[in-house]
């Protein structure tokens, strides 16, 4: 099926989110539609699902138009979407997922079972899914989950599947599976519309690419256009993709870690035994699929979770078991993972969340008393010096854009004394451009001698940071790299692929690659 | 991560023009802002959810946006968007009005002569409606007699006045008596509203008023007439016992909440029954607290520890007000100015982020629950010392769950809660005047209140009758946390 759109608009209030777009997907083709946040890509997938109505423009399907008034619509028409947060029940099985909303039930009235796993089971045979119908959902990995979620639009009888951001949440190894299942759907004749703005599996996988900036198709190139060219088309200037930076010059150890064990309340454990140590002028990055014990790691540095087992010290003195307010003065910056739940606190004035762990220190307060324009004139001068962008220092940061949120964050942690910097995803979510400001801020950190410890899922991030990588798998750390590493290396360890050079892991940390 | 919500870069402007001038203002902000000139108020609005999605103008590009200053009239505009929106205080003051009308047609349909008259519809139309307008106007002007200002007493006053005679100050105090009324009776109600409001900015909700009421009243009253103490001594430390009274109860909520977990709405709920039967089981025996005799009453306390009148021995009106006034000002002072308010807000508004930052989160329960207890404790003593000087079963009356409508009235906020309890206060007041004249049951201010509350905690309700724009905000904030 043809699927083309013609001069799509999509307007709210005085917002213009789409604006005149002219997109068509020839049938067989993966067609991926590259921009930053914000730039209207998932409102035009939402047009064309019937979540949302165009105010101007038409949906053409084989050259006839269509209106889609509600996904029902859009399904019936042959179109499929997998939405970047799967729509799944999880106490559910795959084959109770799948026929959900399209039951099918047998004379007597009661659900045919069977018939809906023989379908699961054929699809997934057909473009080698590899599902079994029987399992629950809850207990799938995500990248299973996400194939679910494919096997739904199939059984649908999709034609056009539409892929909103679905490399987001897979592994190294689990996107290769991805890009497989695309391939086969391309030659069994489905069009895919991939939304991303990770340029490299953009090109790795399109036929076609549309970029789109501020709600407007700024052009289309094919994949084998530059990484450059599409960065630039996407931001609106020239990006630099990464940062450059010199050697490191790791100096003397500041963090030492060694034998570290935490466990959550139901005494479940996370970090199990690790040991690394982090020098100041370096940053160690942590790799590792989501969920292995890495949020735990640096919740146990910053004295949120209670450290089971092991040592932590900073220059030398022992935090083990320090609360968090000692770590944060004896020298401990932090970057939470989830920025709106630990780093920020969404009500308060873009000046109070400047001063949110130093309130009580001069010249911010004397005595109980606050001085609030000690921090109204910090405030002008951080957002000045991080460019913040917002309305005034006194807006509620809940208000502020994600890049802008994280620009809080970093001016608060980087303005105080401080001798080590623990940034968690410090970049999920952002844009190029913001991601470009982040990691130019964290690797002049580093010249100027602070011991980083990067903990990224984005194997991008680790490689244009990291002087030496260290991998996590369930809650061990399975090998110390240095970045020259090759990505097939790193995905070996983080699947839990264990050293070969068994002295690298048992020496601990700084041994490999220190002085790199 | 996609944008979750369609908000496309705004379109660029002139990149002459400085980035520093009030990018906010001119970038839209949300994907509801329907208006470039609502952006603004959107800004405050928006709810924080869709802080990933639009970007407010995303800072990143170097390209400068926003820029030209405000056009002429845009600061009136915005004056009148805010009242459109329906703004927190306008939609209060709306409530309130709601309130009186619904408590007007409620009066006027209940009362039977004009259920009467309604019958009589057809023979005699005006007459239905003048004895309808008539009962529902007449219940409130005796109530504003009652508690403000009543015009007889003035004539009286000038009456004496003109026979020669000197002023007496009886006379005098009658033109003052319901202000005075209504401040006696809004004394208690600021001073547990105030222990209602203060956990409510640390995210905590105290349902625990009258227990800590109670444990006030018992330890200020156990002082008032236990033990005979000099002229000023005795109030002061009737007083203060008032305040640790009530403060042991309230420590032991933050205790239970901060060591294991415990709800402060469950606690404090129970802990409510615990000193209502505490109090009944020291009124019940005579080595205990109870009097002579065989009511469940304590002895009356000496007269140094009554609080002193402000106004002379006819106008109740007394020192306890003045306290209420202050710590009114205390807790503002504390919320906004002080490191301690900072973390109390810090932990209401997001108990992770404050424990990220160092802040001890279970401390500050504890210390939040201690204060708001010695707030209700003084409500306590302002009852024991200012106007009962004696203590009984009942003398916790309604006052938890009263704190509660009036911290919610006044929106959690100090200044909010004095005007709250004044107007609680003043409905009390003039409640008595009210039924002796009208025949309008005294009922009908606990009718009024529940009404006013109603409204206050449904501002949506407010909005769809007043067709005002706007939606989130400050008010929607007031539903949050009941359970959390």
């Amino acid at each position: 099926m043809e699927l083309e759109l013609r001069g799509i608009t999509k307007r709210f209030g005085s917002l213009v989110a789409n604006d005149s777009i002219d997109l068509s997907v020839a049938p067989g083709q993966v067609h991926a539609l590259l921009g930053e946040n914000g730039a209207g890509k998932t409102t035009l997938m939402n047009v064309l699902y019937g979540l949302l109505q165009p105010d101007e423009g038409e949906i053409l399907l084989d050259g006839k138009p269509a209106r889609f008034r509600s996904p029902k619509d859009a399904i019936a028409a042959g179109i499929g979407m997998v939405h970047q947060h799967f729509m799944l029940v999880p106490v559910f099985t795959v084959a109770e997922n799948v026929t959900l909303g399209i039951e099918e039930t047998d004379r007597v009235g009661l659900l045919d079972r069977r018939k809906t796993r023989r379908d699961v089971r054929e699809l997934s045979q057909r473009y080698g899914l590899e599902i079994d119908p029987d399992a629950l959902v809850e207990n799938l990995p995500v990248g299973i989950q996400q194939r679910v979620e494919i096997v739904k639009a199939l059984v649908r009888q999709a034609t056009v599947l539409i892929l909103d951001e679905p490399t987001a949440v897979l592994t190294p190894a689990e996107t290769e599976d991805l890009f497989r299942i695309i391939k086969q759907l391309k030659d069994g004749g489905t069009s895919v519309v991939f939304i991303s703005h990770k340029l490299r599996e953009v090109q790795a996988i399109a036929d076609t690419i549309t970029v789109l900036r501020r709600g407007a198709v700024v052009g289309q190139r094919p994949p084998s256009a530059t990484e450059e060219e599409l960065a630039s088309l996407m931001v609106g200037r020239n990006v630099q993709l990464r940062v450059s930076k010199e050697a490191a010059r790791p100096d003397e150890v500041m963090l030492d870690v060694s034998g570290l064990t935490v466990a959550d309340e139901f005494g479940r454990v996370w970090v199990n035994g690790i040991s690394f140590q982090v020098r100041s002028g370096e940053i160690l990055g942590v790799a590792g699929v989501q969920g292995n014990g890495q949020t735990e790691l640096c919740e146990a540095l910053m004295g949120l979770r209670p450290t089971i087992e092991g040592r932590v010290t900073l220059n030398g003195r022992d935090l083990t078991h320090a609360t968090p307010a000692r770590r944060l003065r004896a020298g401990l910056a932090y970057i939470p993972e989830d920025r709106r739940e630990d780093g920020l606190i969404s009500d308060f004035s873009v000046a109070d969340n400047m001063v949110l762990d130093v309130y009580k220190q001069p010249p911010f307060a004397s005595g109980i008393n606050l001085n609030l324009g000690a921090i109204a004139s910090n405030a002008a001068e951080r957002v000045q010096e991080f460019d913040v962008r917002t309305s005034s220092p006194q807006a509620p940061v809940g208000t502020l854009s994600g890049g802008n949120q994280q620009k809080v964050i970093l001016a608060r942690e980087l303005g105080r004394e401080h001798k080590v910097l623990v940034a968690s995803q410090p970049t999920r979510g952002l844009d190029v451009g913001s991601i470009e400001f982040v990691h130019r801020r964290i690797v002049e950190q580093r010249d100027h001698g602070v011991a980083v410890l990067i903990v990224s899922a984005e194997l991008d991030e680790i490689y244009a940071l990291a002087d030496r990588i260290a991998v996590m798998y369930e809650g061990k750390i399975t090998g110390f790299r240095p970045p020259t590493v090759p990505a097939e290396e790193l995905g070996r360890l983080m699947a839990g692929g264990s050293d070969e050079v068994p002295s690298a892991s048992a020496s601990g940390a700084g041994t490999p690659g220190a002085g790199q | 991560m996609s944008e979750q919500t369609p908000a496309p870069d705004p379109p660029p402007s002139q990149p002459s023009e400085p980035p520093t001038s009030s990018p906010g203002h001119q970038e839209p902000t949300g994907p509801a802002s329907p208006e470039p000139e609502a952006a603004l108020t959107e800004v405050a609005a928006s709810s924080p959810d869709s802080a990933e999605g639009p970007p407010v103008g995303d800072g990143w590009s170097p390209t400068p946006q926003g820029g030209g200053g405000w056009a002429p009239g845009e600061r009136a505009r915005i004056i009148r968007d805010a009242l459109m929106e329906g703004n927190s205080f306008v939609v209060t003051v709306l409530a309130l009005v709601s309130a009186l009308v619904v408590g007007g047609l409620l009066n006027a349909f209940s009362n039977r002569a004009v259920l009467h008259a309604w019958g009589n519809l057809f023979s005699a139309p005006g007459n239905a409606f003048s004895m309808a307008w008539d009962t529902a106007v007449g219940a409130y002007v005796e109530m504003f007699e009652g508690s403000i200002f009543n015009p007889h007493t003035v004539a009286a006053l000038f009456q004496q006045a003109s026979m020669g005679t000197a002023i007496h100050d009886g006379y005098l105090s009658a033109v003052f008596n319901p202000l005075s009324e209504t401040c006696v009776q809004a004394t208690p109600l600021i001073l547990a509203g105030l222990a209602v409001a203060l956990p409510y900015q640390a995210g905590m909700f105290n349902i625990g008023g009258q227990s800590q009421f109670i444990g006030g009243a018992i330890l200020a009253a156990y002082f008032g007439y236990g033990i005979n103490m000099p002229v000023v001594v005795h109030v002061v430390v009737c007083v203060i016992a008032g305040f640790v009274g009530g403060g042991v109860v309230g420590w032991v909520v933050g205790e239970l909440k901060a060591r294991t977990g415990a709800h402060e709405v469950i606690v404090t709920i129970m802990l409510n029954y615990v000193m209502q039967y505490l109090l009944a089981y020291l009124l019940s025996y005579h080595y205990l607290m109870q009097a002579p005799g065989d009511n469940l009453i304590t002895p009356p306390i000496w007269g140094n520890a009554h609080l002193p009148l402000l106004f002379g021995s006819h106008l109740r009106i007394n020192t306890a007000f003045l306290v209420a006034l202050a710590c009114a000002f205390g807790i503002w002072w504390l919320l906004s100015r002080t490191t301690t308010g900072f973390e109390f807000r810090a932990v209401g508004k997001n108990p992770n982020a404050a424990r990220v930052a160092g802040i001890n989160v279970e401390r500050n329960w504890v210390l939040v629950m201690l204060i708001a207890g010695g707030l209700a404790g003084l409500a306590g003593s302002a009852v024991i010392q200012g106007t009962d000087f004696t203590l009984n079963y009942q003398s916790y009356g309604t006052y938890g769950i009263d704190a509660i409508t009036v911290a919610l009235l006044g929106r959690g906020r100090p200044l909010g809660v004095v005007w709250a309890g004044l107007l609680f206060g003043a409905l009390h007041a003039g409640a008595p005047l009210m039924q002796s004249v009208t025949g309008t049951p005294v009922d009908m201010v606990e009718v009024l209140q529940a009404v006013v509350v109603l409204f206050v905690a449904a501002p949506p309700l407010i909005r769809a009758v007043f067709r005002l724009r706007g939606g989130g905000g400050v008010l929607q904030v007031l539903s949050r946390g009941w359970g959390a």
